[in-house]
């Protein structure tokens, strides 16, 4: 097993490590080009969210199996505000930056699996996985 | 790392070479809206082919950038979005929003003399 890959989010070039993070784990674990580009995509994403509403947070990579399925999983942690309505910021277009509000259903939708935990005060943690096909 | 941006004729070439930082970004967007007017450019080829990752922050960016280059008198093309990057565009929902593309740099300027003799 590979071990999982920790990157502290803090600054703008650590999304860009963090994505080439999860691109390279994808590699090595037999991801197609474009599905590594999906995935590290999904990375970018949560990375500028914790750096925009949490100010800093780390970004977890991990290889995982379920029986004969190899896949990859990224956990986006961060002790920032957390998100009061998480059903609406999984919305496409909603945003409390009047950005474009696509990161989350964006992300969603490029990952096989997604799940949103927020508490206000207390954090977000976005877990997310994909399974090579 | 400053995005060069070079002249050819009447058109100003910049061609992102990494994953860029916002601040690099926002000077490159100023950059060549100052450009545009001190060598009169009427279009502007921007090459992404060097990026490998467009998420939602730098599309919306990207757009910006094009807006305030057509405010300047100048029209945009964007070119060498990646097949891996243009399919991940479109599942994450997004748009360039009206902002022309082409295949690479030689369609880019091909696609702006084009829309320049019909104007
Ligand atoms: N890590 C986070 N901490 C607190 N709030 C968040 C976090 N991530 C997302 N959000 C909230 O969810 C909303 C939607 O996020 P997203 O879909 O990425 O769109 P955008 O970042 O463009 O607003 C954000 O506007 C913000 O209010
Ligand atoms: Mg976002």
């Amino acid at each position: 097993m590979t071990a999982d890959v920790k990157i502290q989010i803090e600054r703008e070039i650590d999304i860009i490590a963090a994505r080439q993070a999860g691109r390279q784990l994808a590699g090595k674990l037999g991801f197609s080009s474009t599905d590594q580009t999906l995935i590290a995509t999904a990375i970018s994403e949560v990375a500028r969210n914790i750096l925009i509403y949490a100010h800093h947070g780390e970004i977890v990579v991990g290889a995982i199996e379920d029986g004969p399925r190899t896949g990859i999983q990224v956990i986006a942690n961060d002790e920032g505000p957390g998100i009061e309505n998480v059903e609406l910021a999984l919305r496409d277009g909603y945003s409390t930056k009047n950005s474009l509000g696509l990161g989350l259903p964006g992300a969603r939708r490029l990952m096989d699996d997604f799940a949103l935990a927020s508490e206000v005060g207390r954090g977000t943690r976005v877990t997310m996985k994909k399974w090579r096909r | 790392m400053p995005v060069p941006i070079l002249k050819q004729g009447d058109t100003l070439i910049a061609s992102i070479v990494a994953a860029l930082s916002d601040d690099d970004l926002l000077t490159f967007r100023d950059d060549l809206a100052q450009k545009i007017g001190s060598v009169r450019a009427r279009g502007v080829v921007i090459d992404v082919t060097a990026l490998d990752v467009l998420d939602s922050f730098a599309t919306r960016t990207l757009r910006g950038i094009a807006y305030t280059a057509k405010l300047r008198g100048a029209e945009t093309v964007i070119v060498g979005i990646q097949p891996e990057v243009a399919y991940t565009l479109v599942q994450l929902g997004l748009t360039l929003d009206g902002v022309p593309t082409a295949l690479d740099l030689e369609e880019g300027l091909a696609l702006l003399a084009k829309r320049r003799a019909a104007r």
